[in-house]
């Protein structure tokens, strides 16, 4: 290809001024010889040459302004070339880039139904919760106990399974998650980090691109701010950017959301931010079975999970089927009380406070359907839009802010799917949109409660 | 300009490398920057999009470090400027042109663009665009040899840049402590973006930057294939056999702009241009295969016709090949 075309500096530059020519006519050239320079009002570049050969003609002269991109400015010719019609010569152009209408097709053909931008529905789809044998003896057990369960079943199946965090091993976990890890299953499996979140997060994404499987504990998500260029860049775009190739399985958990009376530097809920994140799984369970149910699937995933515990749910009771292998599906939400009045939705610590205002709101005579969101992407909003679809009313719980909380999400989308069945205004209670204060009375303020969800209940049935 | 760094090295006891390594080298260099040189022309015609960090005059360090490691067993990853490093470690020229021009038969499908490439089969991890960031990403690659004691090392490129970042010396720290078989190659090409070691580095001499961890590191003429291959030998072996991480310093140069838009106004062009003419890695193995008749100027020339097409055909291949299906906008997210 004998012709020099006008380069572009970067991808928005269209003309540009050919300033100067380094060589001339009958110059003899060889590859990095720099031809000309180029200047545009931000940058001056020079041209090198790419092949050897003579330079034949200069075709657009030095000083000139206004030179297009992909004009031809010179011919060069190779060994035997033969100078062609410059004129001719059709300057190879980029394509377009994906056309808008292409882009609709693709997100429109997947699921006619899903609102724009949404994945298809088929890596949404989530089996059931599996059925438990009859009879099954149902274990009393803490949510504790239960994580701590599901990882040593886990990490007995598999070797290269392991555990990193601070505190992990001698101390035996700063909540206790990890108790007796360390003496059945070493150092090498167990293992303690410095304090040094960024880097062992990366440490344990680098080991899950060769094919281990690390669990990484955080003392409290609200540390892996360090670290969450790592889990969103490094582990959640990976296998996109590999074009499938490179895989991240690897769990991220700890406890997240406020704890009790620690200020606003450690009492905060990242449910929202990591919901947001495609390539990420985020499981943010409730009770002590599905703790146990949804980690054990967590660990078992190929792909990278946020697993949200909590630490006041950390010490509630619950029962645990005994069977040998309790999995529970990702994607999933938990119907924790069928009715017909009002849907209330809620996930992890807010389940607290939903399962206590439905109590109060049954005794009343309100006929509450409560849902139990179990793991916040992939979301089941179909189990949402279906329980709206019959009850008119959506309440959501959530300790997290509501600027572009879980419960906006669930309103956009019952608002798109279900919108001729709502009877009232899908309304969310919150974490107030306050960093969290010390104070006592503050802190209690600053949370949502019980009466705020059965207030919340009462608006949407027109109940005064 | 106030780094001697080349100067600096000794020329006595340079290392020789056989005829064999020498026109493999040379080969391998050719390549990287024909292949770059082509890059950078369908950047200007607007066939590669975004970014595209060319590694012309940086490539005795991927080059010799390579040589020295086992390819396709010890892994590898760097940061932006990767091209090169893929094209060495044997990923397909045609996968990551076509990778550069957002085709369906690029090594990511068209999904990655040129900083992110990846190879699981030749142990390459990328290919990153967070700066910093494969220097954590690479130590746990380090975890993972020493875990499954397959006697590998994991091998981490960064820039002068990327050396100022915070969780390299978490990684460093992590290394040491846990001993594992990290080499850190920090490719001083003496400019992050455009501004200059001098003036954003307080220790400069970043073979020096492990001091503090117990970690070893020399500094090395980076433009020299011979240098850079002894220099990664000796820390490779230091890796593999226990002895934990291993630093070198490449002094290197680029010879293009940061990124393709960058206007080079931070350095002179006599710096360039003397760095070009006294320096070049190419041509400094050019010279020794003439002089030492491991070849003559007719097969160098064979060869770099054969280097030719195959760049010529990665192009064709880049050009010609489909942007890659809109259905797969919704592939790849999660795993199966």
């Amino acid at each position: 290809m004998p012709t020099i075309l006008m380069p572009a500096l970067s991808p928005t530059m269209e003309e540009g001024k050919l300033s100067k020519w380094l060589v001339k006519e009958g110059d003899t050239v060889k590859p990095g010889d720099v031809l000309a320079e180029i200047e545009t009002d931000k940058a001056t570049m020079e041209v090198e040459s790419v092949d050897s050969g003579v330079v034949n003609k200069l075709i657009v002269p030095e000083g000139t302004e206004g030179v297009k991109v992909n004009a031809p400015i010179a011919v060069v010719l190779g060994e035997g070339e033969e100078p062609g019609d410059v004129s001719a010569q059709s300057a190879q152009r980029a394509p377009e880039t994906v056309s808008a209408a292409a882009v609709a097709e693709a997100v429109a053909s997947p699921t006619p139904t899903a609102p724009a931008g949404v994945a298809p529905v088929s890596i949404l789809e989530a089996a059931s919760d599996p059925d438990l044998p009859a009879g099954v003896e149902m274990v009393e057990m803490t949510v504790r106990q239960a994580l701590n369960e599901a990882m040593a079943e886990e990490m007995r199946r598999d070797k290269d399974i392991f555990l990193m965090g601070e505190e992990v091993a001698e101390y035996q976990g700063a909540y206790k998650i990890s108790q007796n890890l360390l003496q059945e299953f070493g150092p090498e499996r167990v293992v303690d980090t410095p304090i040094t979140e960024h880097g062992f997060a990366g440490l344990a994404v680098g080991a899950a691109f060769a094919g281990l499987r690390p669990i990484v504990e955080f003392m409290t998500w609200n540390f892996a701010m360090q670290a969450i260029d790592q889990i969103i860049n490094s582990a959640a775009k990976q296998l996109y950017m590999s074009g499938g190739q490179v895989t991240a399985p690897i769990v991220f958990r700890g406890p997240n959301g406020a704890a009790a009376r620690v200020g606003a530097q450690h009492s905060q809920d990242y449910s929202a931010w990591y919901s947001h994140v495609p390539g990420l799984y985020v499981v943010a369970p409730y009770s002590a079975a599905d703790a146990k149910g949804l980690l054990k699937a967590a660990i078992r995933s190929n792909n990278p999970i946020v697993f949200l515990e909590n630490e006041i749910l950390y010490g509630s009771t619950g029962l645990v089927p005994k069977v040998d292998d309790y999995v529970l599906p990702i994607g999933k939400a938990r119907i924790a009380r069928q009715g017909k009045d009002v849907t209330i939705v809620s996930f992890s610590m807010g389940m607290r406070y939903a399962t206590q205002a439905t109590e109060k709101l049954v005794a009343a005579g309100v006929d509450v359907e409560l849902i139990d969101l179990r793991t916040l992407r992939p979301m089941d909003t179909r189990t949402v839009v279906e329980s709206v679809k019959k009850t008119g009313r959506l309440v959501t719980v959530e300790e997290g802010w509501p600027q572009g909380g879980i419960g906006a999400e669930l309103s956009a989308v019952v608002t798109a799917e279900a919108f001729d069945y709502l009877d009232a205004p899908p309304t969310r209670v919150t974490g107030k949109d306050v960093p969290m204060p010390y104070a006592a009375n503050l802190e209690k303020l600053a949370l949502p409660n019980v009466d705020e969800v059965i207030a919340a209940v009462n608006a949407v049935t027109y109940r005064s | 300009m106030a780094r001697k760094a080349v100067a600096k090295t000794a020329k006595s006891n340079v290392p020789e490398l056989s005829k064999e390594q020498e026109l493999a080298a040379y080969r391998e260099m050719l390549l990287i920057r024909r292949f770059e040189e082509k890059a950078g022309q369908m950047y200007g015609m607007g066939l590669i999009g975004g970014f595209c960090h060319l590694y012309i005059g940086q490539e005795a360090v991927v080059t010799g470090v390579t040589m020295a490691s086992k390819k396709g067993e010890d892994a590898q990853i760097t940061g932006y400027r990767d091209h090169g490093h893929m094209l060495v470690m044997g990923l397909d020229p045609k996968g990551v042109m076509a990778e550069l021009t957002g085709r369906q038969g690029g090594l990511s499908k068209g999904k990655g663009g040129s900083m992110h490439m990846f190879s699981n089969e030749h142990r390459f991890y990328g290919g990153n665009g967070i700066v910093g960031a494969q220097v954590s990403l690479g130590t746990g690659l380090a975890f993972a040899s020493k875990y499954r004691g397959d006697n590998t090392v994991s091998i981490s490129y960064f820039g002068d840049g990327a050396a100022n970042q915070g969780q390299v010396y978490e990684s460093f720290n992590m290394a040491k402590l846990w001993n594992l078989p990290a080499v850190y190659i920090v490719e001083n090409n003496r400019y992050g973006m455009g501004t200059s070691v001098e003036r954003a580095s307080g220790q400069p001499d970043f073979s020096k930057r492990g001091i503090s961890f117990g970690i070893d590191g020399e500094q090395v003429d980076g433009m020299d294939v011979r240098m850079t291959y002894d220099a990664a030998k000796r820390a490779i072996e230091h890796a593999r056999s226990g002895k934990g991480p291993y630093i070198l310093e490449m002094l290197t140069y680029r010879y293009r702009g940061h990124s393709m838009s960058d206007p080079a106004k931070y350095r002179s062009k006599d710096e360039v241009s003397t760095m070009r003419a006294e320096h070049d890695p190419i041509e400094q193995v050019k010279q020794r295969i003439l002089e030492k008749r491991y070849g003559t100027e007719e097969s160098l020339k064979e060869l770099e016709t054969e280097i030719r097409a195959i760049v010529t055909e990665a192009a064709d291949f880049a050009t010609s090949d489909p942007e890659p299906a809109a259905s797969e906008l919704w592939t790849d997210i999660y795993a199966a």
